[in-house]
């Protein structure tokens, strides 16, 4: 029978993701109310040093695949690395983060395990000893509680969201061989080109400030960047503002962009039209300067300003740099 | 070059989404169906590569009798053809089994490149293009925002946290398409009135052989948590509410 709870750990550059703390801690927590063990799997190369650090996080066992082929990240050859271990040791869970490269994996072991896979969840628990994941659908226009009719039951879990818990295990560490078939890896990474802007990603930032058409214009979004860089926060965007061809589509926050949750999100010169609402309602403190006050974004506020953002913003700049020197 | 677009339909964007009182889905009274908008972007592309190099574009999709609208849309965009797999059973079907019903209508299509949304704006999955192409024994590149076929060569973009990754691989391969790839035609008039012509094949589960079987459901649909009402700060003075705001952040929310 499946047993453990487990993690597919996310390495970039020879360091853990901050979300693969996130989703270890969310395992042990899993685990403990399952009375079960937390096991990761690490796959990568030259990571097998990095292995016994997951221990901090509740983590029991590291199986690690340390191989050439597994760094940079590829679909093939990590779904085939991963895949491998599942098989042998059949888990009842497994958890990965909801990043661009947990997504592809995670979606991509769905057809290699045949099984099932809540995507994005932002609640994990336990029914009747089984997991029910809970996710947001329609961008979060309503949730749902997904169960599981196969194993291992998988969940990728939205970053930012589920807290990192320090939770001391010895954290053992087994290698095995992804027994990688060079003929079956079928794609190749020609390159990685860095943003080297030192722009925060929207979908890991604690704080967001956002702008909409109420920004009147591309020149006008270094007040909001001189906000963020205070705030040490990540410059986001609305559909019109990304259709106007004023940011660019990676910064787009709603139905059709990202889906983010940081702590503070600050929506300038943004109406709230529902599928830009949908994108960013799991905020934990949303704050709208607008000077319309019937726009929508303002039901969903904290704290609203009724004003013209060009007047607003620059002091809420100046007065944050004062409170934060 | 054969050339599969797969298409699901969903509420247009604009909808609120009414969750029914006993947790069982969604009320579908009301709502606007559209294509899925990262769908458009299969499409698009599909289009662009057969202006390109020649062959043909077939749309597939998955849904009830209301989903042959946005087949024809497609159509009318400029494919050649459409299957419709429409089944009762597969109504509201989990990732795999979706990926099962296309992947058994492509298997008997030739097929050099599919794409696929990289997921659909309804339960926001995100799975079928990739399960797809597991299913099929074939690459996936998911999130492309760049393409460009060489012969047998892919080459796709996609932006990864921090970076653009430039990914190679190669014919046949399952592509899932992200905005940002290209900007969706809108259908002609006379594509309209030629689409009404072009053969869409019907097909139920038993037809392709698929029993669907779900691995992952949604046992309860909720609304999402309530936001208790704000806080507007008064006043006239700009600078005035901005150092509230501020010192209401650091003292009660602690956010900052």
């Amino acid at each position: 029978m499946a047993k453990g709870v487990w993690i597919v750990a996310e390495v970039r550059d020879g360091a853990y993701r901050k979300v693969s703390y996130e989703i270890a801690s969310a395992a042990r927590k899993l685990a403990d109310e399952l009375g079960d063990e937390v096991c990761a799997v690490l796959c990568g190369s030259g990571i097998e040093g990095k292995a016994a650090e997951l221990g901090k996080y509740g983590v029991d066992k590291v199986y690690v695949a340390d191989n050439a082929a597994l760094d940079p990240y590829t679909t093939d050859a990590h779904a085939a690395a991963v895949a491998k271990i599942v098989k042998e040791k059949d888990p009842a869970i497994l958890l990965m983060a909801a990043s661009v490269q947990g997504k592809d994996l995670s979606a991509r072991l769905v057809g290699k395990l045949a099984t099932g896979l809540a995507t994005d969840c932002t609640g994990l628990k336990i029914e009747g000893g089984k997991l029910i994941a809970v996710r947001p659908m329609y961008a979060g226009k309503c949730f749902g509680e997904v169960a599981f009719e196969a194993t291992p039951a998988m969940a990728t879990l939205r970053p930012n969201v589920f807290p990192i818990v320090e939770n001391a295990k010895a954290g053992a560490v087994e290698k095995y061989d992804p027994a990688l078939d060079a003929g079956q890896l079928k794609t190749k990474v020609a390159e990685v080109a860095k943003d080297t802007s030192g722009k925060i990603e929207l979908t890991e930032a604690n704080i967001i400030v956002s702008g909409g058409r109420g920004m009147k214009g591309p020149e006008n979004y270094n007040i909001l960047e001189d906000l963020a860089k205070v705030l040490g926060a990540a410059v986001g965007a609305s559909r019109a503002a990304v259709d106007a061809g004023w940011r660019p589509v990676t910064d787009q926050v709603g139905q059709t962009g990202k889906t983010v949750s940081p702590n503070l999100y600050i929506a300038c010169g943004i109406s709230g039209a529902i599928q830009h609402l949908a994108g960013m309602s799991s905020s934990k403190f949303i704050v709208a300067i607008n000077k319309d006050p019937e726009a929508p974004i303002f039901q969903r506020a904290d704290y609203g300003i009724v004003d013209d953002l060009f007047k607003v913003v620059p002091e809420v700049t100046a007065a944050a740099k004062k409170i934060l020197a | 070059m054969n050339i599969i677009a797969c298409v699901k339909q969903v509420p247009d964007t604009e909808t609120l989404i009414k969750v029914k009182p006993d947790g069982s889905g969604i009320v579908e009274d009301g709502i606007k169906w559209v294509m899925n908008p990262y769908d458009e972007f299969g499409v698009e592309e599909a289009l662009k590569l057969k202006e390109k190099l020649g062959g043909d574009v077939t749309i597939v999709s998955v849904g009830p009798a209301r989903t042959m609208e946005t087949i024809r849309t497609a159509l009318a965009m400029g494919a050649e053809k459409g299957v419709h797999i429409d089944d009762p059973s597969l109504n509201g079907a989990d990732a795999y089994t979706t990926a099962q019903a296309l992947a058994a209508v492509i298997k008997t299509l030739p097929h050099d490149i599919i794409f696929c949304g990289q997921r659909a704006i309804d339960g926001d999955v995100g799975q079928v293009g990739s399960v797809l192409a597991e299913l099929l024994g074939i690459p996936s590149v998911t999130l492309a925002l760049k393409l460009e076929i060489a012969g047998t060569a892919v080459k796709a973009q996609k932006a990864i946290e921090g970076a653009m990754m430039t990914i190679e691989t190669s014919l046949p391969c399952v592509i899932t398409t992200q905005k940002g790839l290209n900007e969706p035609r809108y259908a002609s008039l006379p594509g309209i009135m030629k689409a009404k012509k072009k053969p869409v094949d019907v097909k139920n589960a038993a037809a392709i052989g698929v029993a669907a079987a779900a691995k992952a459901k949604v046992a309860k649909t909720v609304p999402p948590p309530a936001r208790a009402p704000g806080k507007i700060l008064q006043g006239d003075d700009p600078a005035l509410k901005a150092q509230e705001l501020v010192k209401l952040l650091r003292e009660e929310a602690k956010v900052i």
